[in-house]
Order: structure tokens, then C-alpha cells, then sequence
């Protein structure tokens, strides 16, 4: 029984790490830079997709990889950021023509990395995935893949340096500021526009990142993108839209809800997911550590 | 239709829209009888997005609020045809599929009244997943089947339904836009507490349009189902069909009625042409349009439509701009 518990737990931990680095990275995206950015979970896809190909081709380390692709992914979301949704940013002419219009740009952005990573030789349609770090570790009675331990470790060291970073350095307080209120950010001669472009190149970075610790612990493939992009989602809005800390605590909530529930029911996982979703969307818009 | 026309208190042009109006259902009603079979077949999907957006466009042209909820409708249109295709008359079953989404949409829209902007997008776009994923779990654990057979029917009357649907939306859409309704509709997007100010009942307003539009949806996912012949979750509440009429609204522009018909008209067409020529990158060549439309494109072909009126006849052309947008 407690063995059980402690699998249960441990799985949902796991989950609940993957779940809060997405989240993390797309309440930066919505909250600061104020993109619903419904193409995030291509970027997990990237990360995942180039670590197997590293890893199988030509047998990098999974985590090495991640130390290069990683500042790639991170380039390529400064610099989308930089063009295209600051061109729109300057063209909106209201704050709501802006999300609406760059939530329909990043819809667009999802059908095209979807579909290059689709023609993409070797990655196609077909499920993917290797075995790193499968020796088993015992934990109390539970027995565990090493990689699962390694997973969540890096998870919450990553979730922990990003919160380091945003509330001890300059940067981070600016991003902050800019969260706030970008307007007013700007006229305390923050310059915005690299903020901006800064969170959505980090939060692209923290989804390349999760990419790379799924791709280590779960099957993955090229269309794999949207469905990790809802339980961002939904995570954010359990911790309350742009509450950065918040996403990261729910993100393990949910992680923990859905272990649960997958020991009960598998099939009903999902469903409970969006049950929490909609009922907090109801009763509690400001999420659950919102005010 | 020259300039002159605005100024004088008679005009062709009253006479000249109903006329055009008229001709182009002639054509669209007589049209299976002088073109093959395979435009039927195209026309019939066209019709489809057709009502999906305009009927989107319905209700959140004019209030604003973005509804993800249309493949929840479209599903429950299809489910209706699946399971009750056998009992019911086509006519009977394609009105009942729009009922069944009409009571959805009136439980939908009293819980949904709080919520605002995105809030409201995520949760209707929630309700899609849901429906999907709790019948998918229903069918697995206790009938376990997946997916259902519909009884399919010949295109040509398949492709006659859609027209009376699409004639019914469309005077719908005229009636409510020049209605005091539909004023009300307006007011709840600019302002919704000024509006229940002026003595608007805006719960009432914008919960039973959201219902009509979602009674169009739900009687033309019925009369798809038996096109499409085979139906199951994925395929009925698949989220695709929630996202395309936003883009084709937005891609035809929504300053004006004919927005989204023309939207939706020109991505479906275009989405049969890439199909059928560019198999595998025509999801790529998809998402390259709409990244352009959104940044060269604000305001869709309409808006393009009235750059250019404006070039030719300096400023007439955007008389009647902006009505909700």
C-alpha cells in the first residue's frame, strides 16, 4: 500500500515538474509579454524531437544536447518576438486587438513548425523515443527509473533558478515591472521591447527544456505539441494567469491530480484535467494562490 | 453600382443587392442540375464552413466575446444523426440536432455569463475537450465501441439541406443586424454595463443568440455526419472545427456582414486546392496565409475591399465602417 502511495506520488512529482517548467514558460509569454502563445508546445516539441536526434544519431547526452539547443530555442523566440509580435504589438491598435491578433499569429506559427517537423526526414509522423538512464533505483520499496529522478531534479532546479532570476537580479525586476505594467515600465526607462522580447525567448527556452526532459521519459512525437500547450493552460489559470510562482506550485498540482487519477482511471485523467479547468474558470478566475 | 447612388434618396442599389442576392441562390439552387457531381461535392463543404463561421460570426461578430465552443456544437449535431439517424426523418433529425445544441448552448451560456475575454475562450474551448474525452472514456468502458456508422444520403439532397440551412442563417443574420436585437447585440461588444444601463437585458441577449448561433451549428453537424458516414470523438468534437471560423471570420474581416461568408467561401476553396495539389504541405502553406493575413491583413479581405473603394472614390467607400469590430 505505502508502495504504492509512494509510486503514485513520485509519478505525479514527475509529471508535476514537466507540467510546471511549461507552465512556467508560458506565463511568462501571456502574463509579461502578453501573447496567449497557443504554438508553445511546439517548442517542447523541438526540444524533445533534436534531443532524440541527437541522442540516436549520434548519441549526445540528452542533457548535453539540451545546453545547445536550448540557446538555439531561446534565439529563435527572442527573435520571433522581436519581429513578428512586436510588429503587431505597435500595429494593434487596442490591448485586445493585440491578443487576439497575435493569439491568431501564434496559431499560424503551430500549423508551420507542426508541419516542417512533420516533412522533416527522420522525425515524420511516427512516435519516438530511446532509453536513457533506465537502471532502476529503489526508494522505500518503490522502484523508479534513474532518468524519472534525474527528470524532476532538473525540473526544480530549473523552476528554482528561473524564480532566483526574477526576483534577485535587475532583469528580473524589470520583467517583473513590465508585468505589471508595461506602459508605466517603459517610462521608468525600462526598455520594454527587449524585456518583452526577453520573456518570450525565455519562456520558449523553459519549453525547449521541458521538451528535453520528456523526450527522456516519454514517447514523443512531431504532433505532440498541443496537447502538452493545454495542460500549460490550464496550469496557468490553476495558479492564476501571470502568476509566475503560481504556475510552478499548480503545475505540481495538477501533476499530482493526474497520477491520481491515472491510478484510479486511466481514461479519465484528461477529463479531470478539464473538469478543474472549467470549474476553476467559474468559481475562481484568479486561480487558486491569485487574490 | 456608381457613387452617385449614396446621395440620391433613390437608389439601384436597393434594388441592385436583393437582385444580386436573388440571382446568386437561382444559380446556387439550380446547380446541381448543370455541374458535376464533384462540385456539388465541393459546394457542399464550402456550405459547411460557410455556416459554421457566419453562424460564429453571429454572436461573436458583434459582442466580442471569442467562442471556442463551435466543434461542440458541430459534435453534438453529429452524435445526434449518429444515434437517432435511425428513428427520425432527415428533416426531423437535422432540426433535432439543432435543438440539442441549442439547449447545450443555453446551459453553456447561464454558467458562462461571468466569465470575460480570454476566460471565456479557454472555457468554451475546455468544453470541447471535455465532451470529447468524457465520450471517448463512455464508449471504451461501457459500450465498448469506438465511433459509430451514420446513414449516408445522397449528396444532392445532403447538398439541398445545407442551402435551406444556409438561406435560414442568412435571413436569420439580416433579421438580427437590422433589428433593435441586434442593436442591443452591438452595445453589450462596446460597452456591456452601459448597455444594461440603457435598459438592455443583456444576460437575455447574449445567451440566446448564443444559442441561435449554436442551433445553426448543431443542424449542420447533422447533415454532415451523413456525409462523412463514419463519426467518433475525434472526429465529431475535433477543436480544428472550433478554430477555422475564427480565422475565416477574421480572414474575411468582420466590419461587415459579408466578411465571413467571404472569408470562410475563399479558405475552404483554398483548402480543397491545397489538398488536392499539396498533400503534405498544405497544413505548412495554411499557417504561412494565415501568419500573412494577420500582419498585412488586419482587417481581412473586407478591409482590403474598402483600402481599395477608398483609392477609387476617396472616402465613400467607408461610410459604414466599423460597426463592430
Amino acid at each position: 500500500m505505502l508502495v504504492t502511495i509512494l509510486d503514485v506520488l513520485l509519478a505525479g512529482l514527475l509529471l508535476g515538474g514537466i507540467y510546471a517548467l511549461i507552465a512556467m514558460g508560458l506565463s511568462l509569454q501571456y502574463g509579461v509579454a502578453r501573447v496567449f502563445n497557443v504554438a508553445h508546445g511546439e517548442f517542447i516539441m523541438i526540444g524533445a524531437m533534436v534531443t532524440w536526434t541527437f541522442y540516436t544519431i549520434v548519441g549526445i547526452n540528452p542533457l548535453l544536447s539540451a545546453v545547445i539547443s536550448g540557446p538555439v530555442i531561446f534565439v529563435i523566440g527572442f527573435f520571433l518576438y522581436h519581429t513578428l509580435f512586436r510588429y503587431l504589438r505597435t500595429k494593434s491598435i487596442t490591448h485586445a486587438a493585440f491578443e487576439s491578433n497575435s493569439m491568431l499569429a501564434a496559431f499560424g506559427l503551430l500549423f508551420i513548425i507542426q508541419n516542417i517537423a512533420l516533412i522533416i526526414p527522420r522525425w515524420g509522423s511516427e512516435i519516438r523515443g530511446y532509453t536513457y538512464l533506465a537502471s532502476p533505483v529503489n526508494i522505500g520499496g518503490a522502484i523508479f527509473a534513474a532518468n524519472r529522478l534525474v527528470t524532476l531534479l532538473v525540473a526544480v532546479v530549473i523552476g528554482l533558478a528561473f524564480y532566483l532570476f526574477l526576483m534577485r537580479t535587475r532583469m528580473g525586476k524589470a520583467i517583473r515591472a513590465a508585468a505589471q505594467d508595461a506602459i508605466t515600465a517603459r517610462l521608468m526607462g525600462i526598455n520594454i521591447n527587449l524585456v518583452l522580447a526577453l520573456c518570450f525567448g525565455l519562456g520558449a527556452l523553459m519549453a525547449g527544456l521541458a521538451g528535453v526532459l520528456i523526450s527522456m521519459c516519454y514517447p514523443i512525437h512531431a504532433t505532440m505539441g498541443l496537447e502538452y500547450t493545454i495542460i500549460a493552460i490550464i496550469v496557468i489559470v490553476l495558479g492564476g494567469l501571470g502568476n509566475i510562482p503560481g504556475s510552478f506550485l499548480g503545475g505540481f498540482i495538477l501533476g499530482l491530480v493526474g497520477s491520481v487519477v491515472t491510478y484510479f482511471e486511466p481514461g479519465l485523467a484528461l477529463v479531470a484535467y478539464y473538469l478543474i479547468f472549467m470549474l476553476l474558470l467559474i468559481l475562481r478566475p484568479a486561480g487558486i494562490i491569485g487574490k | 453600382m456608381s457613387v452617385s447612388d449614396i446621395k440620391t434618396g433613390f437608389s439601384y442599389k436597393k434594388l441592385i443587392v436583393p437582385a444580386v442576392l436573388g440571382l446568386i441562390l437561382v444559380l446556387l439552387a439550380t446547380l446541381p442540375v448543370y455541374t458535376p457531381s464533384y462540385t456539388v461535392v465541393l459546394m457542399i463543404t464550402i456550405l459547411m464552413y460557410i455556416i459554421l463561421t457566419v453562424s460564429w460570426a453571429l454572436f461573436s461578430g458583434p459582442t466580442g466575446y471569442v467562442s471556442l465552443a463551435p466543434s461542440a456544437f458541430f459534435g453534438v449535431g453529429m452524435y445526434t444523426a449518429a444515434i437517432l439517424g435511425k428513428e427520425l426523418h432527415l428533416a426531423g433529425m437535422v432540426i433535432a440536432g439543432g435543438l440539442f445544441s441549442f439547449v447545450l448552448a443555453l446551459i453553456i451560456g447561464a454558467i458562462t455569463l461571468r466569465l470575460r475575454g480570454i476566460y471565456f475562450a479557454m472555457f468554451t474551448f475546455g468544453l470541447v475537450v471535455l465532451i470529447q474525452q468524457i465520450l471517448l472514456w463512455w464508449e471504451i468502458t461501457f459500450t465498448h465501441t469506438r465511433g459509430r456508422f451514420v446513414i449516408p444520403v445522397d449528396n444532392t439532397t445532403i447538398y439541398y439541406i445545407m442551402l435551406a440551412i444556409f438561406v435560414t442563417l442568412t435571413l436569420t443574420v439580416i433579421f438580427i443586424r437590422r433589428s433593435k436585437y441586434g442593436l442591443a447585440l452591438q452595445s453589450i461588444g462596446q460597452d456591456e454595463e452601459a448597455a444594461a444601463h440603457s435598459g438592455v437585458n443583456v444576460t437575455l441577449v447574449k445567451v440566446f443568440t448564443f444559442a441561435i448561433s449554436a442551433l445553426f451549428m448543431g443542424a449542420v453537424g447533422a447533415i454532415v455526419a451523413t456525409r462523412w458516414t463514419y463519426i467518433d470523438p475525434y472526429i465529431a468534437f475535433n477543436p480544428t472545427f472550433s478554430f477555422f471560423p475564427v480565422l475565416m471570420s477574421i480572414f474575411g474581416g468582420m466590419g461587415q456582414l459579408y466578411g465571413p461568408y467571404l472569408g470562410a467561401a475563399i479558405f475552404a476553396y483554398l483548402e480543397e486546392l491545397l489538398i488536392t495539389n499539396f498533400e503534405y504541405y498544405y497544413m505548412l502553406i495554411f499557417g504561412i496565409i494565415m501568419v500573412i493575413t494577420i500582419v498585412f491583413l488586419p482587417s481581412g479581405i473586407v478591409g482590403l475591399i474598402q483600402k481599395w473603394r477608398m483609392l477609387k472614390w476617396g472616402k465613400g467607400g467607408l461610410a459604414k465602417d466599423d460597426a463592430n469590430t
